[in-house]
């Protein structure tokens, strides 16, 4: 953290995913048929800021692209090529590569150029296309610089005093020296424009940089300056003739006066001269004479000064800055960092409009947060729960003010939660590419329409849920779409169609991914799932049971495993990834029309839904998400296999019967289960358990506590939580529990119940 | 007393060069993200000198370099144009709008540094 470029670096990489979403949205706009040359502007300027940043970076093969890739948008911008339907489908690809790089860049690997050439050629393409004037030779020719943020001199690193910066004026200093005698006198006649003082020039400056060159004298001519009834304040009177003893070549002259150039008379000659007869040789002008901004009385020190202490303007070299962030944790992202204090003009200046205003904060903070929150919650729950038990009347102040605490703290719970939430936008971009890719691959026309890009789940959750949905949408384009042909004869638009959508929906978020495909084709699944051993070939399933067969393991349904969804990643992998984050998926499908997948996720990890459940006298809490039914056990639902293990009769099936005060240590099997309450435990091959409790108390959120970090991994307990009265609870794994249960109750396969 | 530089640009990555370089040569950085919000940094502000970029939502440049020339108390203040075009036409153009001179992206912070004390008396 304390490296302030290593800093910048990881900023920019940042602010590119920001721009390269602002890049995507502009074209899907463009795609749309927006024709607002701000949209344009905007895709533009994404690529164009990201070859300046890389540039800085010394990211060449990302600015050779960026570069490339603008000057192609340039000519979209200029009118000179029109953004159609093929050249908008380049620069979609060209996007995609432009994200590859900058993410190649960011981790240092590298990606092949077999990738990147095809679309650069079609970029160059769209450019030659236009005529010959935009020039991709340019290409090979523009050498970013890199950004090299020592002041250490190259050419003088040699002889310059290592303890001394080697800064311009000894440079200057140096090179009189030693090129005593042979270094000429050059003569610059120098006679200023008004247009020079109008844009901001000053002569005094010009003249400081200029003796950094050399020994520098200058004689100010003031001939042309009339009387003081006759002068006029919008006329340049002043000129110079400036000597400059220097081995310094006409180019280093002229580029100190690169920006006067055509706003002044300039001109350099070179020849003997005696600098005694012109050295500071100026009367000084009088205090009320021009408005100029260079007057004659500072112009006398410029010399001398300028030789021997134009350093000191500026900072040594070091590479710590004196207002590098020690803690940057918390930093304005937009407003200045001022080495002072920032004039209150300055401070109070309201962010801009249409750019919104953002912080950016350590995750870790925001978790420091988020646990202190959850610490604020228990305490609050306890000391509701202390003021219930309490005599006081429920009328009292006390219990007025504790609801109003009680309100606050759930609304600061929720607040705290949604800053770690995110748009899933920047993951329904990334399903623009897959689907642009996949249907590339298989050679299908499918168009992708998203709706609720908006909305916001936790940061972690978007993280992971990108290999499921990018495995379902490769799905939907390889499987759930007809080809284009079929879709024709079938009566449908050739161009397939997905939908992903997001939407909150009663505290969770849903996710749906649709296609209007053919649907499900059961009869393929089910001989499929009948040849592969996965259910009995005379079991009568209903239409959902047979869509849910997909989710089994291994299970697949394409004759041919094609390119695009590979093989051995199935739909099981995708439940058991979405159960992990505590969400579930289901699925419909009708013939004809397509199928959708719906995803329902928690709005954050840091709480969960449980049931707090008592066994052997302890407190635990299962995640409600595991738990498909609850019973209470009759004599006629047990059975008994061998003495040490026991099922459950639940409709058809048989379910083994796993003690969790057994499995826990708590205690030793019972007797009977007669009269005692199980929770059905659903796992992601479609099999389940049944766990023996004692007593269902509540159901309700919880807050989780890690207890890895303390304790390492504890078979079938994922965390801890504190409840309302203040006792620590165990949250189960059921799931891993069951998995590593006991031989005494081992999971056993479903068995068909005989009759 | 130190010289003190507005630097207008819309790349946060910029900003955050800008604001490291100045700071390293000594100069009191003041950062704004489009000219529109340059103005009104530069409102109550008396910096030595202006760096700006040119293209930018909102406020581009070009527009910003005249709404500053159009101020009295900022008619002579240097302002020096950041880009990554070196193409004449845009001097010509950051020239008509009143800009003192341009330094080429991506910048080499001992030209910008010196391209500033060029330019601030």
């Amino acid at each position: 953290m304390s490296d302030p470029m290593a800093e910048i670096r990881a900023s920019f990489f940042v602010e590119c995913e920001e721009l390269l979403e602002a890049l995507q949205d502009g074209l899907q706009a463009m795609e749309g048929g927006e024709s607002d040359p701000e949209t344009v502007n905007i895709v533009f300027r994404a690529v164009h800021s990201i070859k300046g940043g890389a540039g800085a970076f010394g990211l060449d093969r990302l600015v050779a692209f960026a570069h490339v890739f603008e000057t192609a948008l340039d000519e979209v911008r200029a009118g000179r090529l029109e953004a159609d339907a093929a050249n908008l489908s380049v620069f979609f690809r060209g996007g995609d590569i432009l994200s590859d790089l900058v993410r190649t860049s960011r981790d240092s690997t590298n990606l092949p150029e077999s990738e990147t050439d095809p679309v650069l050629k079609e970029l160059e393409a769209l450019v030659g296309d236009v005529g010959g004037e935009a020039d991709v030779e340019e290409v090979a020719d523009f050498e970013p610089m890199a950004l090299d943020f020592s002041f250490d001199d190259d050419d003088a690193a040699g002889d310059a005093d290592p303890g001394l910066p080697s800064l311009p004026p000894l440079d200057g200093l140096d090179e009189t020296e030693e090129n005593e005698g042979t270094g000429g006198t050059v003569t610059v006649h120098f006679r200023p424009h008004m247009g020079l003082y109008e844009s901001g020039n000053d002569p005094v400056p010009l003249f400081r940089s200029l003796s950094e060159l050399g020994t520098l004298s200058a004689e100010c001519r003031w001939e042309s300056l009339p009387t003081l009834s006759e002068y006029e304040g919008k006329v340049a009177f002043l000129s110079w003739t400036l000597h400059l003893e220097t081995d310094a070549d006409d180019e280093a002259i002229r580029e100190v006066f690169e920006f006067a150039e055509g706003r002044c008379d300039f001109e350099i000659s070179r020849g003997e001269v005696n600098p005694s007869t012109t050295a500071l040789d100026l009367p000084p002008l009088e205090a009320s004479a021009p408005s100029e901004p260079a007057s004659g009385a500072d112009l006398t020190d410029v010399a001398p000064e300028g030789m021997l202490s134009a350093a000191p303007d500026i900072a040594p070299p070091t590479i710590e800055p004196a207002s590098a962030p020690n803690a940057p944790a918390v930093e304005e992202a937009d407003a200045a960092k001022p080495a002072a204090p920032p004039s209150p003009a300055a401070k109070s200046a309201p962010p801009a409009a249409t750019a919104s205003a953002t912080v950016r904060v350590d995750l870790e903070r925001i978790d420091r947060l988020v646990n202190l929150v959850g610490e604020l919650v228990i305490n609050q729950a306890m000391l509701s729960q202390s003021v219930g038990q309490s005599e006081l009347p429920s009328n009292s102040p006390v219990h007025t003010g504790l609801d109003e605490f009680m309100q606050l703290t759930r609304d600061i719970q929720e607040s705290v939660m949604m800053i770690r939430a995110q748009p899933v936008k920047s993951l329904f971009q990334r399903m623009s590419r897959i689907v642009r890719e996949g249907s590339a691959a298989v050679g299908k026309e499918v168009r992708l329409v998203t709706t609720g890009e908006a909305t916001e789940i936790d940061k972690t959750v978007i993280e992971r849920l990108a290999d499921p949905l990018t495995h379902m949408v490769r799905n939907a384009v390889d499987h759930g779409l007809e080809s284009n042909d079929d879709r024709e004869a079938a009566g449908k638009p050739r161009e397939g169609r997905i939908n992903l959508s997001a939407a909150h929906r009663s505290g969770r978020v849903v996710i749906d991914v649709s296609d209007d495909g053919g649907g499900i084709n059961r009869e393929k699944v089910l001989a499929k799932a009948i040849e592969k051993g996965l259910v009995p070939a005379d079991q009568d399933l209903s239409d959902g049971e047979i869509d849910n067969l997909l989710f089994m393991p291994g299970f697949s349904t394409a004759d041919e495993i094609s390119n695009l969804s590979g093989r051995g990643v199935g739909m099981d992998v995708v439940r058991n990834a979405i159960t992990a984050l505590g969400g579930r998926i289901s699925i419909q499908s009708a013939p004809g029309a397509g199928t959708t997948f719906s995803i329902s996720l928690p709005l954050t990890l840091a709480v969960l839904d449980g049931m707090v459940v008592q066994s052997a006298g302890e407190t635990l809490v299962v995640p409600l998400s595991a738990i498909a039914e609850t019973l209470t056990l009759t004599e006629n639902d047990i059975r008994a296999l061998g003495p040490q293990t026991t099922v459950v009769q639940v409709r058809d099936n048989f379910v083994p019967l796993i003690d969790l005060a057994t499995e826990l240590g708590y205690s030793d099997p019972r007797e009977s289960y007669v009269g005692a309450i199980v929770l059905l435990i659903a796992f992601e091959d479609g099999s389940r358990s049944a766990l023996a409790i004692d007593a269902i108390e509540d159901q309700r959120q919880v807050v989780i506590k890690g207890l890895e970090e303390s304790y390492g991994h504890i078979p079938g307990v994922a965390a801890a939580t504190i409840l309302g009265d203040g006792q620590i609870a165990l949250i189960l794994d059921p799931a891993d529990l069951i998995l590593n249960a006991s031989g005494r109750s081992r999971r056993l396969p479903n068995l068909q119940a005989a009759g | 007393m130190s010289m003190s530089v507005l630097a207008v640009d819309d790349s946060r990555t910029m900003r955050d060069m800008l604001r490291l370089t100045l700071a390293d040569a000594g100069i009191e950085p003041h950062l704004a993200e489009d000219g529109q919000h340059g103005l009104e940094v530069l409102d109550g502000l008396e910096p030595d000198a202006i760096i700006t970029d040119i293209n930018m939502p909102r406020m581009d440049g070009f527009e910003f370099i005249d709404a500053v020339r159009a101020k009295s108390e900022y008619n002579q203040i240097p302002i020096l144009v950041l880009t990554t075009e070196s193409g004449d036409q845009l001097k010509m153009r950051a020239r008509k709008s009143g800009a003192t001179g341009w330094i080429v992206k991506p910048f080499d912070p001992k030209k910008l540094v010196s391209a500033l004390h060029r330019v601030v008396g």
